[in-house]
């Protein structure tokens, strides 16, 4: 166990210095001039600032620096906001990602796993057919469209009952958390609750389950112990790659709902071509996925006693 | 029968059991939020529960398009920046609700020929109580000279002298040609000749900074609201980045009967229109601006729906290097006669609030006496297919082809620039039979291929740094390295030298009125439009000034209508 996480915790790293070289270098062969802008600057300006960023120097001699600074937990200065660290744009909007993500996650975990199985339980009736056709809707609309609608709603119900019943954008409350978690779960929820019912099918009629039920054991208990928990593994191998996703995906919804999160540093950097934040929100994010499916893989074996972890 | 009534059972007991299992959810969800709610108060605190103008707290809540990337004036070159440092700072001069420029800091001034005196107040204080001298203008200026910040808008200093020399390292920062000559007086020489120099210093770049602060921010000033000095009517007293921004107003400031709100809170940071306008339906924000969408829905209700002119113009630049079919003169009349803003304006972007663009020089600009486009008419090309064939005919021979090459025009990859240049692709093809291949580009490699000369022609525009026409007028200069086409007439470099040097307010407005000609003549340009902006306050917030040059919109002479 211990010896298999270590070899993990190895692959993890190795890979996260893979994503870091190769967004390094896909990052500078991309088009464009990061320091171009509407309006020119002089030659003397420009080898200023070439200078400040060090883009001035060979590429090989820019990628060992900036390595060699990742090394030491320094992403370096934003091009963009020239006076801020990306590690303080990490440090102060990934944790309201994170809280945004881990609702929509739980959100969603939960979701899919109640409505999976109560669409598996009344296989071919009316609530299996209706939450059918909710989850294909959730599947293939989009989140912007989701969010720009349900916004629209608040803002609709709010007018109707007369006083902000729930906020329609912003961050500090419980309340503001509430509408742009779901929506930003919806597609996983849909997602998870598919898996779950698929997998719940296959099982009701497996030999344990039917053993379960000839040894007199309660209803409750065949559900819950024999069905659920084996159904829920394939639940479980997706939940930890979307957790990321989600936490990472959330630019839309951030957008939307005027959230300070992390997402729109992630998509506005690309956008901007600026090189340390493009670079620093890259590796943490990698960095995060790789240990996401790490802890998956250690739950796995977890759960499921089966499951060895050599 | 048996196996029916079980499985029907387990049905039920399994239900009931979901039912259980959902309500654990809803209280592990109600928990977890809980927790969360408390984490986050770590992360952020509250902002905006007020009403959009609230007359008890004399609040006003607003938003901001974007997060200003840092509140260092010497660094500042976006719009937002420049908005919310013209509520916290004040420079010499400032621009009132009326958009004249008046007295900031400096409570008189004079400017001559060859250099500008400014007679600070002695009662404009930082806010921390220190007064506000001389001195701390010349360190201002020093810091975005210093070629170590590498100031973008270093170049806006360039007018005072060796201010250029500075900035490329040739001379020392004290060689710069202002001195304080005592606390209450600035000093500054010119570079060159200069008429315009009072509407220069109302610019960020132009306001002060104290030594003793900016050094003890070691590298980040202006980073935060801690490691900020104000001296303007407003200071900020909680910025969460990316969150929210809460403006209070400035005990120190030397003049505070001009401000009647005690606190503005920009409360909400997103760049979605719908999600404005959402919240201002919401009653949670003052102001927000229409989309086209919206305008009909808005006429319904019962709003304030205002237009301005935001002062940027639009226009396509023609690429004149010497291996480019676009430098031929006849080719570019083709195009102008063969084209129409109005129609572009009104029947394909119909974007509310816009005008059809017909000169470099944008409506809102001052002349010598009234409005400059009201003392110097625009040349208007009038659409005339038969003459635009003939310069076209002309064009062929000239450049010695049976016809003309695929024109490569250059764009960004955004709405309204797609529906523009599919609308170009297509007059041409139709009235001239030119082909165009649509270059479309994100921002940072459209600026890249615009300056290296990749395009025949390229959808560009330009915003005003100060009011004053030469702000439009030296664009097309040879020497200006926004003119990306490389556009060069020695007479126009003429008329421009005259614009920057004359003294006599009547001989400057000539000289531009002179280059709106030649730019005319010569088809240098073809003119899209003028950008307006649609938008929408609430009945109760009185007084927000809407501004194409300086901070906008500007909400320091805003007062609150009770009732």
């Amino acid at each position: 166990m211990w010896q298999y996480t270590f070899k993990r915790l190895i692959q993890g790293i190795i890979t996260v210095w893979f994503i870091a070289t190769a967004t390094f270098f896909a990052m500078h062969s991309v088009p464009g001039d990061p320091l171009a802008n509407d309006k020119a600057v002089t030659a003397e300006i420009r080898a200023n600032l070439e200078e400040k960023y060090g883009l001035n120097r060979p590429l090989t001699e820019q990628y060992l620096i900036y390595m060699g600074n990742i090394l030491q937990g320094d992403f370096g200065i934003s091009f963009t906001q020239q006076n801020r660290r990306v590690n303080d744009i990490i440090r102060e909007h990934f944790p309201i990602s994170a809280i945004l993500g881990i609702l929509a996650v739980v959100f969603a975990g939960l979701g899919g796993v109640l409505w999976g199985a109560l669409t598996a339980l009344y296989r071919n009736r009316l609530p299996d057919i209706v939450i059918m056709f909710l989850v294909i809707l959730g599947i293939s609309v989009p989140s912007f469209v989701v969010a720009a609608i349900s916004q629209l709603t608040l803002v609709n119900i709010n007018d109707l009952v007369g006083f902000s019943l729930l906020p329609v954008a912003g961050w500090g409350t419980v309340w503001h958390m509430l509408v742009p978690s779901l929506v930003l779960g919806l597609g996983t929820m849909a997602y998870l609750t598919r898996l779950m019912r698929s997998s719940m099918l296959e099982i009701v009629h497996a030999d344990f389950v039917r053993t379960a039920k000839a040894k007199g054991l309660p209803a409750t208990r065949v559900f819950a112990n024999h069905q659920i928990r084996n159904a829920i593994l394939p639940v479980i191998t997706v939940l930890g790659p979307s957790i990321a996703a989600i936490t990472t995906g959330g630019f839309v919804v951030e957008l939307v709902f005027a959230i300070p999160g992390l997402g729109r540093y992630f998509v506005q950097a690309v956008q901007q071509l600026d090189y340390t934040v493009i670079m620093g929100t890259t590796v943490f994010y990698g960095a995060f996925l790789v240990f996401m499916v790490i802890v998956v893989d250690l739950l796995y074996g977890w759960i499921d006693p089966r499951v060895r972890l050599e | 029968m048996t196996t029916a009534v079980t499985e029907d059972s387990f049905t039920k007991s399994a239900g009931k059991q979901m039912i259980g299992f959902a309500a654990i959810c809803v209280g592990g969800i109600a928990l977890l939020m809980l927790g969360l709610s408390w984490a986050s108060s770590l992360t952020s605190s509250g902002s905006g529960n007020a009403d959009a103008v609230d007359a008890d707290s004399r609040t006003i809540t607003s938003f901001l398009r974007t997060e200003p990337p840092q509140l260092n004036s010497s660094l500042a070159t976006d719009q937002v920046s420049g908005m919310v440092l013209g509520h916290v700072m004040e420079g010499l001069l400032r621009y009132d609700e009326n958009n004249q420029l008046v007295p900031g800091v400096a409570e008189r001034w004079e400017v001559t020929r060859d250099g500008a005196t400014f007679w600070l107040r002695p009662e404009a204080t930082w806010s921390d109580g220190i007064a506000v001298t001389a001195h701390d203008f010349v360190f201002a200026w020093r810091v975005a000279l210093d070629p170590k910040v590498a100031s973008e808008y270093a170049f806006i200093l360039y007018s005072v002298k060796n201010g250029e020399a500075i900035n490329s390292g040739e001379a020392p920062l004290d060689a710069l040609g202002v001195t304080a000559l005592d606390d209450h007086t600035l000093v500054v020489e010119f570079e060159r000749p200069l008429a315009y120099f009072d509407k220069l210093v109302a610019f960020p770049t132009y306001y002060p900074i104290r030594e003793d602060f900016y050094n003890a921010t070691d590298g980040s000033f202006g980073s935060d609201a801690s490691t900020l000095l104000y001296n303007g009517p407003f200071v900020i007293s909680r910025w969460v980045h990316g969150a929210n921004l809460l403006m209070e107003k400035n005990p120190n400031y030397w003049n505070p009967d001009r401000i009647s709100i005690d606190r503005l809170d920009f409360a909400y940071i997103t760049s979605d229109a719908n999600a404005t306008l959402n919240l201002f339906k919401d009653d949670k924000i003052a102001y927000a601006t229409l989309l086209a969408e919206n305008l009909n829905n808005a006429m319904g209700q019962d709003w304030n729906i205002e237009r301005f002119m935001d002062g940027s113009v639009f226009y396509i630049e023609f690429n004149h290097r010497d291996d480019r079919p676009t430098r031929n003169v006849n080719l570019r009349k083709a195009m102008q006669l063969a084209t129409d803003s109005a129609e572009l304006v009104y029947k394909v972007t119909k974007l509310p609030g816009y005008l059809p663009g017909e000169s470099l020089f944008p409506i809102w600009l001052k002349g010598v006496n009234g409005f400059f486009r009201e003392e110097y008419p625009a040349p208007v090309a009038r659409l005339d297919l038969t003459e635009a064939r003939i310069y076209l005919e002309k064009a062929k021979r000239e450049l010695g082809v049976s016809d003309i090459p695929p024109l490569v025009l250059l764009t960004g990859d955004n709405p309204v620039s797609n529906i523009q240049s599919e609308y170009y692709q297509q007059v041409f093809r139709k009235n001239l039979g030119l082909d165009l291949k649509i270059d479309k580009q994100i921002f940072k490699q459209r600026l890249a291929k615009m300056l290296s000369g990749e395009f025949d022609m390229v959808l560009a525009g330009w915003g005003p740094d100060y009011d004053d026409p030469l702000t439009f007028g030296d664009l097309f200069a040879s020497w200006n390295l926004n003119n990306r086409g490389q556009y060069n007439n020695p007479q126009l470099d003429e008329w421009v030298a005259v614009a920057q040097t004359s003294q006599d307010p009547k001989t400057r407005m000539d000289a531009f009125g002179e280059i709106q000609q030649i730019l005319f003549d010569d088809a240098v340009l073809l003119y899209n439009y003028e950008r307006g902006i649609v938008y929408v306050t609430k009945p109760k917030m009185q007084g927000l000034v809407r501004r194409a040059v300086g901070p906008d919109p500007d909400y320091t002479n805003v007062t609150i209508i009770d009732g």
